[in-house]
């Protein structure tokens, strides 16, 4: 089986944002960057079909250079070669359209990723290249097995889950709990080094959105703690007017 | 031209995010002119036309295919995008969720139209056509401008209030044709919590973490947000270690929540769960180390044992009834 996973490069969840340029860039000072959470469980699911069943792993992202260290770790978990789209990734739609035009060339029989990304978080990606491509999408999903040509999925929804089941090629948004994520071994980061990464022009001309600034949330004021639960009924009452 | 507003129902009812989507699309429609159309699709369930125009809707067209009752993500898309072109619409606004992000992206590539996620509130139309959205997972703000005709929201829960004014909308019923294709990811079951406030949903949430120490004292949990009328959440190593299911699981990697009470009992605050909860309207912290980090972003706390505070809570709030 031939799988892509793209996969995003995004700050830490532990990072502080800021911004620079009058809020106009993200400022990547001291930031760690890693694969993000949920494509990291996509991967991770990769590595296991492979295993599994044969076949190869290509990851991908659309990025400028400073994402190949991303891409060589997910080398390192498991994949076989990664692309860099070089590019900056301008909304969903341009990465998408990035990404089809690369698995159109491939012919994939599975395209996976992660449900959404945290730092754009729009969950859209996935259901764009699904379109782009003529094939299902499926999101988020947290369990996926194949057996032939056939896949059975748990789609998570509000309050529960539902089951699914789909004829591959199709593209599948992940999360937890589909596969544990995997750290890379001494020897999978020794062999990483070796394996093919490999950087391809964009072709995609413009974008439909542009970003025209960025502002932080407003400070929290100072919590108010209370010694009772009926001073804190009151709060909720008269101060907050909920209850 | 008119706005199209994509609705989602549960157990029977239209889910309120929805009904603050058609408030949010009557709101932009009093700005540019525009009609708010809203495409219902599976069975209509009871009061709908009266609800949606209240809410704010000129007209509901209403797609009744047995095959839509479920969420197929595909044929949902199609008849959207059907819709779309028939009502003569320009912008199609619904609320953020499981189904609605799966549906939502596919449209924005058919209908070629700019998407905005998770927009906190309505367009600055000034100069082009500016949206706020949340980013970072609630941790940022970013104002973006989208070029394109055709526009996608999808609306963050409870930027919007929903409208009660409305007089009942009218139906159309529609028939729409769907290819086989549509329907090649098939729904073979579902497994779902019922007569529950869902957790996306809820006004009030109240979440337990691992402080609590085993899935036996969940009643303390079930107890308060029973007397709150409230959804039930807890923290990742709740949910990882089996105490709760996974569709309870608040934060960074889970769900993300805004209601306008979180109340978190025995969290320690981590930054990844504060990720998913961070669009709460107040939060109130009860946990027994002062130190704990989810008192830095609360609005009110105790500093207590969880196991004597919550049963009293529980009571007090009773006691309001
Ligand atoms: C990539 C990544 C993603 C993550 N995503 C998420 C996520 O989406 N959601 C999430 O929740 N976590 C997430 N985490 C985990 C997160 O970092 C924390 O480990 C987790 O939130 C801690 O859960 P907790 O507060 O329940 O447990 P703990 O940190 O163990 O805290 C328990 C708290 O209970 C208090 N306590 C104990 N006994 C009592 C008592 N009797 N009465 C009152 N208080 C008591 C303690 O003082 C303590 O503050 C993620 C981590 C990573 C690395
Ligand atoms: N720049 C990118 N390069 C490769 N894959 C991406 C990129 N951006 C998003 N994706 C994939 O699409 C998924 C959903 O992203 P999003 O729609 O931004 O929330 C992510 O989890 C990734 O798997």
């Amino acid at each position: 089986m031939k799988i892509l996973v793209c996969i995003t490069h995004v700050p830490d969840t532990t990072s502080k944002i800021k911004f620079t340029d009058n809020n106009t860039q993200f400022d990547k000072t001291g930031v760690q960057f890693i694969i993000g959470p949920y494509d990291d469980y996509a991967l991770a699911r990769a590595v296991e079909l492979k295993e599994q069943s044969g076949g190869s792993i290509t990851v991908l992202n659309v990025g400028e250079s400073d994402t190949e260290p991303t891409l060589r770790k997910a080398l390192a978990i498991g994949a076989d070669e990664a692309i860099r789209i070089n590019a900056f990734p301008k909304d969903a739609a341009f990465v998408a359209s990035e990404i089809a035009r690369f698995a159109k060339e491939e012919a994939f029989d599975l395209i996976l990723m992660g449900r959404e990304s945290i730092d754009y978080n729009g969950g859209m990606v996935h259901g764009m290249v699904g379109e782009l491509l003529g094939i299902p999408s499926v999101s988020p999903v947290m369990k996926l097995d194949i057996e032939g040509n056939t896949a059975t999925i748990s789609r998570e929804i509000e309050g529960g889950k539902e089951f699914i089941s789909v004829d591959l090629p199709f593209v599948a948004g992940c999360q937890e709990p589909i596969a544990e994520w995997k750290i890379p071994n001494m020897r999978g980061i020794m062999s990483a080094r070796s394996k093919p990464l490999k950087a391809i022009d964009s072709e995609t001309p413009g974008s439909k959105t542009e970003t025209k600034k960025y502002e932080l949330p407003p400070a929290k004021g100072a919590v108010k703690l209370v010694d009772t639960v009926e001073e804190l009924v009151d709060l909720l009452k008269n101060d907050a007017k909920i209850l | 031209m008119s706005i199209l507003v994509y609705i989602e129902k549960d157990q029977g009812r239209i889910k309120n995010s929805s009904l603050e989507a058609v408030s949010y699309a009557a709101a932009l429609g009093e700005i540019t002119g525009d009609k708010v159309q809203v495409v219902s699709l599976g069975e209509a369930v009871e009061g709908e036309a009266e609800l949606l125009g209240k809410a704010g809707a000129a007209g509901v067209i209403q797609v009744t295919d047995d095959r839509l009752a479920a969420g197929v993500i595909q044929a949902h898309a199609e008849v959207v995008a059907q819709v779309f072109d028939k009502v003569k619409a320009k912008t199609l606004v619904l609320a953020k969720s499981s189904l609605g992000d799966a549906v939502a992206a596919r449209l924005a590539v058919r209908l070629e139209a700019g998407m905005a996620t998770n927009v906190v509130g309505l367009p600055d139309l000034t100069d082009g056509f500016v949206v706020r959205r949340s980013i970072f997972t609630g941790k940022a703000f970013v104002d973006t401008g989208i070029h394109t005709e055709n526009k996608i929201l999808a609306i963050k829960k409870n930027i919007q209030p929903v409208k009660t004014d409305g007089s009942a909308a009218p139906v159309e019923n529609v028939t729409i044709d769907l290819p086989g294709e549509t329907f090649s990811a098939k729904i073979t079951g579902t497994e779902k919590a019922t007569g529950e406030v869902l957790l996306p949903e809820a006004d009030i949430v109240v979440s337990g973490g691992r402080g609590l120490n085993g899935p036996e004292n969940w009643g303390l949990i079930e107890d308060l947000a029973d007397a709150l009328g409230a959804a039930k959440g807890c923290s990742k190593p709740v949910s990882d270690s089996g105490w709760r299911p996974h569709h309870e699981h608040v934060g960074q990697t889970g769900v993300k929540v805004a209601p306008s009470l979180y109340l978190a009992v025995a969290i320690s605050g981590a930054i990844q769960h504060l990720a998913g909860v961070n669009a709460s309207r107040y939060m109130v912290v009860i946990n027994k180390d002062p130190e704990a980090p989810f008192f830095k972003v609360a609005d009110y706390g105790i500093v207590g044992d969880a196991f004597e505070v919550v049963p009293k809570l529980t009571e007090a709030i009773n006691a309001l009834k």
